[in-house]
């Protein structure tokens, strides 16, 4: 194609300027987590200006106050476990239910039973599963990481189910000429051709789990276990006055995140489109 | 016999899963709405009380103010975010350099935690911008806006809608995306350029994408928790209450789980509704294509 490359100027100007309502947030953020309380003063220079000292002692004193560290290892332990469980559960349910829902009525049923569950807020659900993990000693990690592979499934199923269509029958007959089991040919044959599908749900299930406030809030209230959003959120209160131990503690608990997103953008904004469009 | 086998893996796996989740969607659901017919406090005794719950929901007024805030904000947000989103999608569309770059960076606002966003602006509302503002001499601005029970919304919506058009805007990326090149070159030689032809080619040919972008926002916002809990916790003045977080508040530690289970089983209803609406309403206009 031949197409001459005129640049619009003018869209470019307005998209510098906009992306200083990302940029100037996250200058401040950072700028507020090293600075000295002593720096913090409300003329425009002292808001806007560099710290003296790029020192990392707030954040040290951050990471001892929230426990850092274990809650980082919570946050990635339930994020990790739950990917690794809504790929291997949703997509072969996904499979049982796409490959049997046309023709089927228990399968049909079973299908948009559970898809329908994409209507049901979670608000009607947080008291009920708070006594219901509690009486069942599933008020833990463990509890929070079997809700999120429940919470995800309509959603990831539909995606798994959509993708099947574009998989031909043929091929799992093939495979039950030469003498293979349902399973076998399942974990052989078409989970590895689901791959895109496991990236989308792999990305979509990981950045909801990741930044996920009220199911670790309301399922593990009162236990030690706390995963980084719930840190911010329960030792807000000793931060007290000191802002710039506070952001310290925000920066810290978006660095993960931001490292994922650098490494994997692409993956990321393509499984987000994907999720969303289909 | 091969037929047989197939049939019993599929019910072997499809039962179990099942049943998971039965067990914590579907009971939890049950139980919810039988909560609703009762005077339970979250602990001890409790007795039917019928549709008493329901009766007291319509005439409470802190009730009904949440639902007006949440119906507010979800409504101007939406607007805002796709206004906005739209606009940034085409120029993220058209002839510019660096398009990946613009595009990754756009879209960052959306992988952060809502939680930690939202306290983040809470301090940016609370002391940066009234200093700013005083600064420059615009003195309705040089009070925290979070402080005022009639602007507070205004900051929430700001935190939302922060984090919401980086996502909207992708989609409204890859829906310009499948609008085809000769519909331009066509349109263009009938005279559509600019305004007429983003009215009368692309958003016809993105309405698909327009619609998904209605369906998440609407449902999103009006589901709202995080921002309201880091930004004002429901103040001043009760102001900002969430219907989520009035059912978080007062049903998980206030001693109303009855009475908030009722109000979370009509907010589930009209979840239901708005979506089923929506689509509805989507996919005729889709139709007259």
């Amino acid at each position: 194609m031949i197409e001459k490359k005129n640049t619009n100027w003018l869209a470019m100007a307005l998209l510098i300027l906009g992306l200083s309502t990302i940029a100037f947030p996250l200058y401040l953020t950072i700028v507020i987590a090293f600075k000295q309380p002593s720096e913090m003063t409300n003329s425009i220079s002292g808001i806007l200006s560099l710290p003296k000292t790029w020192s990392l002692s707030n954040f040290r004193e951050a990471m001892r106050v929230t426990n850092f560290w274990h809650s980082l290892a919570n946050s990635l332990l339930i994020t990790i476990v739950t990917v690794v469980l809504s790929i291997a559960i949703h997509s072969i349910m996904g499979y049982a239910l796409g490959r049997n829902k046309a023709g089927n009525k228990f399968y049909s049923f079973v299908y948009l039973f559970i898809v329908s569950g994409m209507f049901v807020p979670f608000a009607i659900l947080m008291m009920p599963l708070a006594k219901q993990t509690a009486e069942m000693g599933l008020a833990n990690w463990f509890g929070v990481i079997l809700l999120y592979v429940v919470f995800y499934m309509p959603m990831n199923i539909l995606l798994y189910s959509g993708y099947l269509v574009n998989i031909p029958m043929a091929l799992e007959e093939a495979a039950r000429v030469d003498g293979a089991s349902t399973w076998r040919t399942y974990w052989k044959i078409i989970f590895p051709i689901m791959k895109p599908m496991h990236a989308t749900v792999a990305v979509l299930t990981a950045l909801s789990v990741w930044n996920d406030v009220m199911t670790p809030l309301v399922i593990m209230a009162g236990s030690e276990t706390n995963t980084l959003p719930l840190a911010q959120l329960n030792f807000q209160s000793q931060f007290g006055t000191n802002y710039n131990l506070a952001f310290a503690s925000y920066l810290l608990s978006l660095i993960p995140i931001l490292i994922f997103y650098v490494i994997c953008q692409k993956q990321i904004l393509n499984g987000v489109v994907n999720g969303a469009v289909k | 016999m091969m037929k047989n086998e197939r049939k019993i893996t599929f019910l072997c796996i499809t039962i179990p899963i099942l049943a998971l989740f039965v067990c914590f969607n579907t009971i939890p659901l049950i139980r919810g709405v039988i909560y609703s017919f009762t005077n339970f406090k979250g602990f001890g005794k409790y007795d039917w009380v019928g549709m008493r719950n329901y009766i007291d929901l319509f005439s409470d007024a802190r009730v009904g103010k949440s639902y007006l805030f949440t119906f507010k904000l979800a409504i101007v947000t939406t607007i805002v975010v796709n206004v906005i989103s739209l606009l940034l999608a085409l120029a993220l569309n058209g002839k510019i350099r660096a398009k990946s770059f613009f595009r990754g960076a756009y879209f960052l606002p959306n992988i952060l935690g809502a939680l930690v966003v939202g306290y983040i602006f809470n301090y940016f509302f609370t002391y940066i911008f009234p200093a700013l503002a005083s600064m420059v001499g615009i003195e309705s601005l040089s009070t925290s806006i979070l402080s005022s029970p009639s602007k507070a919304w205004i900051g929430i919506m700001v935190v939302c809608a922060w984090q919401a058009i980086a996502m909207n805007t992708i989609i409204y990326i890859s829906g310009l995306q499948t609008v085809p090149e000769d519909v331009y070159e066509a349109g263009g030689l009938d005279g559509a350029t600019g305004w007429k032809q983003f009215r009368y080619l692309t958003f016809p040919l993105i309405i698909p994408f327009f619609s998904i972008n209605m369906v998440l926002c609407v449902k999103n916002f009006l589901m709202v928790f995080d921002q309201i809990m880091a930004l004002t916790k429901g103040g001043p003045a009760q102001s900002t209450e969430s219907i989520s977080y009035l059912i978080y508040n007062n049903g998980m530690s206030g001693g109303q789980f009855g009475f908030q289970s009722a109000n979370a089983v009509v907010f589930f209803l009209v979840i239901v509704f708005v979506s089923v609406a929506q689509m509805k309403f989507s996919s005729s206009k889709e139709e007259q294509l």
